[in-house]
């Protein structure tokens, strides 16, 4: 299994993560080597056998819908945290540019 | 006498309650030690020392009026992947350089009501990603034992902040190995949970159906101590099962008679060691030869020793590097430089999010990423994660199995000690083959120890892990801590 630097570039773009030229060439590579070496689970007959997605048992666990209200204090905090803001509100550039 | 900042929990407990220190000296012992070795040992990234100091302040205050809790007037430190409220909480990335976290995880609440004192926060590899803590944006940590060595990882200054004596105890995370290996490189003890035991709330996510939380510590008394106070049902993690412990150590005297619960009374308690765990190749001669010697001893304590299989444990590294990186890449997609953290100078919306995450991640994130996006994405999903997951019920089902025959898993926690720093960095599959043996415990959602089995003739701490059946920690503890009786 070889992936190529388109398909890399392909992957970056779906997990909006820039990377250089250098960068894509090497995990082309070292995705590749990881790809080959998970094929082993192909040899293991898997018919029959359904997915392990949890391991406690636990099912439907539930809780009233509830809104819970949240201090001044932490509102203020998370506002803070903001990179860019404009008054109390989250600034963010237009969401329909095009890359 | 030990120094004050070599005491384990219960001898600082004591002395605390006896008058003979206070916990501001006990604290500053600790800080004094930080101060002295962060330079070379790199294990914290953030050192909490105003806060410290006044949280020693006032716990003894607590214990001049007899108000203090098990923890009261402790120092610790805490994984810089779990978040403290109004602390410097990075994940060892720069994404969150400046991310002071305005909630707190539950367990890390739990700990500080009991009164322990807040040193600071400890290096790791990025968000928990690595087994040798080499992937940290702020450096590596050097191993205690011999600093040209790594600590082991992703807890790796954790486990280093304890094995030098710069914190009583520390609160740290475990995915696929992350407390047990670091704790074996470091001769340290440290315990996985079963999954579901300890809230995850407030934990730097990783992989959801992986993660656990967990302490280090000194001895097994002490991780046994933390454990009891740490589990428990919380309703932010839906995860969480009922199941509450308050002494996991009770039943020590009895262990080795009862031969476990399940079975008959009179048999022999029955420790099953997994033939293909010793079997593979590049285990270090030394690390099989003491970890054998340990079950000599146990052995010679009457415990009835058996050879078994868990067939699929091959599968378990291709398994968990597939289900751990797309876990990872969903997860991490809340990392985008838009609500927290540094965001990157960008000219439309979509470089906001890709030029942040390329400043702001390491190398083994970004990786980890790319193959979470291509295994996860449309065509190659039954091909990668359902696949992985099947295999992953085998795995599971393997250990299922073992544990109707027997009551505890005894195998190495590492198949060698602490490498070198920079020996396996360049070359990916060698270093996820590092947690050959503590995968297959967490994609089981088992509980799993470490404990210090003896040194190399270098040095070199040597961990042995051994694994309970699912919620089995009281099992574990007390077989562990009845070995540690024989190598002390």
């Amino acid at each position: 299994m070889s992936l190529t630097v388109k398909e890399i570039e392909q992957i970056a773009i779906l997990a909006r993560l820039e990377l250089s030229n250098k960068e894509k060439r090497k995990y082309a590579e070292e995705i590749s080597v990881v790809l080959d070496y998970v094929k082993v689970l192909n040899e293991v007959n898997t018919d029959d056998v359904t997915e392990t997605c949890q391991v406690t048992g636990l099912e439907d666990v539930v809780r009233e819908d509830v809104v819970v209200g949240c201090d001044e204090e932490t509102k203020e905090k998370l506002i803070g945290a903001f990179p860019e803001k404009k008054r109390d509100l989250l600034k963010v550039k237009g969401v329909f540019d095009v890359v | 006498m030990p120094l004050l900042n070599e005491l384990t929990i219960k001898q600082a407990r004591e002395g605390l309650d006896a008058k003979e220190f206070s916990s501001v000296e006990l604290t500053m012992a600790c800080l004094d030690r930080i101060k002295k070795r962060n330079k070379k040992i790199n294990a914290f990234i953030t050192v909490t020392e105003e806060l410290a100091l006044q949280e020693a302040e006032k716990a003894d205050k607590q214990i001049k009026q007899k108000k203090q809790t098990i923890l009261t007037g402790i120092p610790f430190s805490i994984k810089d992947a779990i978040c403290v409220k109004d602390v410097r909480s990075t994940g060892s990335a720069k994404i969150l350089d400046n991310y002071i976290a305005p909630y707190e995880s539950t367990v890390i609440t739990k700990i500080r009501e009991q009164g322990a004192v807040l040193l600071g926060k400890n290096n790791c590899d990025a968000f928990g990603h690595g087994a040798s803590n080499e992937n940290s944006m702020y450096g590596p940590v050097k191993n205690p034992h011999d600093e040209k060595r790594v600590a082991g990882g992703s807890s790796g200054g954790s486990a280093a902040a304890v094995a030098d004596h710069q914190c009583i105890f520390s609160i740290a995370e475990d995915t696929g190995g992350s407390i047990r290996q670091p704790a074996s490189f470091c001769g340290i003890v440290g315990l996985r949970p079963s999954y579901g035991r300890n809230s995850r709330f407030g934990i730097m996510p990783m992989a959801s159906s992986l993660d656990t939380v967990g302490p280090m510590g000194k001895t097994v008394e002490d991780v046994a101590i933390l454990e009891s106070i740490m589990a428990g049902k919380d309703e932010k993690d839906a995860t969480t099962v009922f199941d509450k412990v308050t002494n996991y150590l009770k039943k020590k005297k009895e262990t080795l008679q009862s031969g476990g619960q399940a079975r008959n009374k009179k048999q022999k308690l029955r420790v099953g060691v997994p033939k293909e765990y010793f079997e593979k190749e590049g285990l270090d001669v030394e690390v099989r030869s003491i970890i054998e010697e340990n079950i000599e001893k146990l052995k010679g304590l009457n415990v009835e020793i058996v050879e078994v299989s868990l067939p699929h444990t091959k599968y378990a590294i291709p398994v968990y590097y597939i289900i751990v990186p797309s876990e990872d890449s969903s997860n991490l997609g809340r990392l985008d430089g838009i609500r927290y953290g540094v965001q990157a100078k960008h000219k439309n919306l979509y470089e906001a999010y890709s030029k942040s995450r390329a400043q702001g991640f390491p190398e083994e994130v970004k990786r980890r990423i790319m193959i979470g996006t291509y295994a996860l994405s449309a065509g190659y999903y039954d091909a990668y994660y359902k696949k992985a997951q099947k295999v992953r019920t085998l795995i599971k089902q393997d250990f299922e199995e073992v544990f109707g025959l027997v009551d505890v898993l005894i195998t190495p926690t590492s198949p060698f000690p602490a490498f070198k720093i920079g020996e396996k960095k360049d070359d990916v599959l060698a270093m996820y083959l590092a947690d050959v043996f503590v995968a297959p415990a967490s994609l089981a959602g088992l509980p799993a120890i470490s404990v210090p089995a003896g040194k190399t003739k270098s040095g070199l701490p040597v961990g042995l892990q051994m694994i309970g059946p699912r919620m089995g920690e009281q099992i574990v503890f007390n077989l562990a801590s009845i070995l540690e009786d024989q190598n002390t």
